[in-house]
């Protein structure tokens, strides 16, 4: 049976889609976002061994070149984290659909259903439709968080298991989403477009960091495009936190209430009817 | 005299405070209970302990009139005509309330209020103008947060004023439930959510469950207490079994001789001052609610009550480290539930022939706890501090729920940033419900209003009455004392995952 690598899983989550789900973050991303909150889910595992030294608990240890967590022991202290010079982390887990089920089936009764995120959890995207089936037998949703870097109209199988997608879209303008993320924007809008034509898309979302991308442009061009696709869909738009981030960007302050709020109107203003502030 | 007149002197007592401080002095002087030796020795180990209900009961401790009879009848006595108009309702309503006695002396239970509204409701805001002024006057003269009023399972428009008005005012009178049932409309739901998450109130009550155990006409009163309408409770004792644990080191002696002798010993207890009550107070010959049919003497019932399992099963185990305790252990949650069925059981086993609303028995109750316990857990409660991940908590308490028709719930402190997906929070109670659970409370880490540990409390009313203030709340005292010795504020904050 397929297998698929596995940050973490969060049983609950009120912040993943609608209503309360659990949430599996798949290890690995191929955009390199500098306000990445979670950069330890970015790369594999190298087997480096860097991490070795840090952990305080006897939780790692390193076999035939790689290394292995022992989940009992370890504190959740994240040295490993810390000391990763690979943006990865020691303590993904391969696991199959069966294993995340377990969890699943466990929180069963208080789910709407479930989000996989990542990392970016369309690179795993053939194990995605397989894990959706088993969801939708238990009769809940499945919902993908996604930096829209797949073609999902190349990819019925997946676009047709998945309920519906949180689709990222960090700069309307290309050179700054290379700037931004290393990748071209064109793939994202495009799946945007398809996505929404298909009833697909649940949620986009913009994040706001000011001095580094020209938000205002950002929030006004996607709202534009949110509008003429389907003003029902949610925008949500993010305030940059300089929590888990590496890398300069941390000194970048949080955007003030005003400028969000300003940001919320503009939208509003050109059609959206679902804007959230978070 | 020394009691009384230092209840005269207080500077922190409202003058309401004080009557009823000293009415309680002057029932306690009496000793008209022939308890036994036995007894006597639980009660000065605090091992039984009657909460505070006197020395002489002269009246039942929780009284749940049938409102909806006297919205219908009006009331010879209070010389009322049944209303016809949102006005007329709302004033019935607040006269007969100031003549339903409790152990409060205030009305712990106030009717499902959307229900005998509703009819009442034509122009909405002059009907909103109504059931504001209505809940402000209960919560500015029923100075007790055990005043409990019900809406739901339906949906009505009453019942959204309620909400909307509970929204605006954020007060701690009255305490509030929704009867959730599967039928329950979804917005009608997600309304109360959003309330709970501004104003700490409504509570969820498992509809489904209370109708099994005690048919349609139930309520929820005080605490969480699931109760018998037009009847109630003649008492409530608690058994804590923090303390009784103490006087065995294993589970089997325990289940087998202390606990047995323990429930023996307050049953009997219980049964003196229910026969008080009944024979000797002339509550029911005196009372123009049982002569007008606003209450049977034979839809009420008795409470038994119990605290602190989590400590009594971390004693009996000698479980010291997080993994072994209750809470986080399977053996220790399996010898939790032995210990409560083997309760369940004793205390089924006993006929009180006035108890006739339960068929002569006695009901369970995980009670909440008082402001002087220390170091004692509620009822069936997994200790502040100690608690496990959300899903872990609530799949551990489910399994203990059905034990306790009159009363058990959970209470959980969620992020203020849940208030942006309160169908969350509508997965996790429908979950729970699913589950087992019959009650749950909620409110959010912001909030001023909280719930203490079934009743409600304003944060910044405590921080007054700790600087000598007085508080027009009576609770507001029990609440500060809960702070102080049982860590209520640090109960842990719920965040995402």
């Amino acid at each position: 049976m397929a297998e698929a690598l596995v940050n973490k899983i969060l049983p609950f989550s009120s912040v993943d889609g609608p209503g309360n789900r659990t949430v599996i973050f798949f290890q690995g991303c191929n955009f390199n976002c500098l306000y990445c909150h979670n950069p330890e889910t970015i790369n594999r595992c190298t087997g480096c061994g860097l991490c070795l030294d840090v952990c305080p608990a006897g939780a790692l240890r390193s076999r035939n070149g790689r290394i292995e967590w022992n989940s009992a022991n370890c504190t959740g202290c994240d040295a490993c984290l810390a000391a990763c010079p690979g943006k990865s982390s020691p303590k993904a887990v391969s696991m199959s659909v069966n294993d995340i089920m377990k969890t699943v089936e466990k929180v069963k009764p208080f789910i709407s259903g479930i989000t996989v995120s990542g990392g970016e959890c369309t690179m795993q995207k053939e194990f995605l439709a397989e894990l959706f089936d088993a969801v939708h037998k238990l009769g809940l949703t499945s919902y993908v968080d996604t930096n829209g870097c797949i073609d999902f109209s190349k990819e019925p199988e997946l676009t047709f298991a998945m309920d519906k997608a949180m689709l990222d879209i960090k700069s309307y303008d290309d050179g700054e989403h290379r700037m931004l993320t290393g990748m071209s924007n064109a793939l994202v809008l495009k799946n945007a477009e398809f996505l929404a034509n298909k009833q697909k898309l649940y949620e986009i979302r913009t994040v706001i960091v000011p001095g580094i991308l020209d938000n205002y442009r950002n929030v006004a061009e996607v709202s534009k495009l949110i509008a003429k696709l389907d003003a029902d869909i949610r925008y949500k738009l993010i305030r940059f936190r300089p929590v888990g981030v590496a890398g300069d960007i941390k000194k970048v302050g949080i955007p003030s209430d005003e400028l969000m709020e300003e940001l919320k109107k503009t939208a509003e203003k050109n059609g959206c009817r679902y804007v959230v502030v978070v | 005299m020394s009691e009384v007149l230092s209840i005269i002197k207080d500077r922190t007592l409202t003058y309401e405070q004080k009557i009823v401080s000293l009415a309680r002095a002057a029932e306690n002087t009496l000793s008209v209970l022939p308890i036994s030796k036995e007894i006597q020795e639980y009660r000065r180990e605090g091992i039984i302990c009657d909460l505070n209900e006197g020395n002489a009961p002269y009246r039942p401790r929780y009284i749940v009139p049938d409102y909806e009879r006297f919205m219908r009848q009006g009331s010879e006595f209070l010389r009322l005509k049944p209303a016809r108009d949102i006005w007329e309702a709302t004033n019935n309503l607040l006269i007969l309330y100031s003549h339903v006695p409790s152990v409060t002396t205030m009305p712990v239970y106030v009717g499902n209020l959307d229900t005998l509204l509703e009819p009442f409701i034509k122009d909405e805001e002059e009907a909103y103008k109504a059931v504001r002024l209505f809940l402000m006057h209960l919560d500015r003269t029923v100075t007790d947060s055990f005043c409990h009023a019900n809406i739901g399972p339906g949906a009505t428009k009453a019942g959204r004023l309620i909400l909307r008005a509970e929204k605006e005012l954020q007060d701690a009178v009255p305490n509030l439930t929704i009867k959730y049932s599967k039928d329950t409309p979804e917005e009608f739901a997600l309304e109360a959510v959003e309330t709970a998450l501004v104003s700490a109130k409504p509570s969820f009550a498992n509809h489904e469950m209370f109708v099994n155990d005690f048919g349609i006409n139930y309520s929820i009163a005080s605490c969480y207490n699931g109760l018998p309408i037009g009847g109630g409770s003649y008492t409530l004792v608690r058994l804590v079994l923090a303390r009784l644990a103490k006087q065995s080191n294993n589970a089997g002696h325990f289940l087998e001789e202390v606990l047995p002798e323990a429930v023996s010993k307050m049953r009997e207890f219980m049964d003196q001052r229910i026969r008080f009550i009944v024979e000797e107070s002339g509550f029911f010959e005196s009372s123009f609610l049982a002569d007008e049919s606003l209450i049977y003497k034979d839809r009420f019932t008795a409470m038994f009550g119990m605290v602190g399992l989590a400590e009594c099963v971390n004693h009996l185990l000698g479980a010291k480290e997080q993994k072994d305790r209750f809470g986080h252990n399977d053996a220790a949650n399996a010898l939790g539930q032995r210990i409560i069925e083997r309760m369940h059981q004793l205390v089924s086993e006993h006929n009180n022939q006035y108890c006739k609303a339960t068929d002569g028995r006695f009901l369970l109750h995980a009670q909440v706890g008082i402001d002087t316990d220390y170091g004692i857990s509620p009822g069936c409660r997994i200790p502040i501090g100690e608690e496990p991940e959300i899903y872990e908590h609530l799949l551990q308490s489910a399994p203990f729920h059905k034990y306790f028709p009159s009363g058990i719930g959970d209470v959980f402190s969620f992020d203020e940033t849940v208030k942006r997906n309160p169908a969350y929070l509508l997965d996790i109670i429908k979950g729970g419900f699913s589950e087992g659970l019959r009650y749950i409370s909620f409110y959010a880490s912001d909030s001023d209003l909280i719930r203490i540990t079934g009743y409600l409390v304003k944060k910044s009313e405590m921080e007054a009455l700790q600087q000598g203030k007085q508080a027009l709340h009576d609770t507001v005292a029990l609440g500060l004392g809960a702070v102080q010795n049982s860590g209520i504020l640090e109960r842990k904050v719920r965040h995402n995952g």
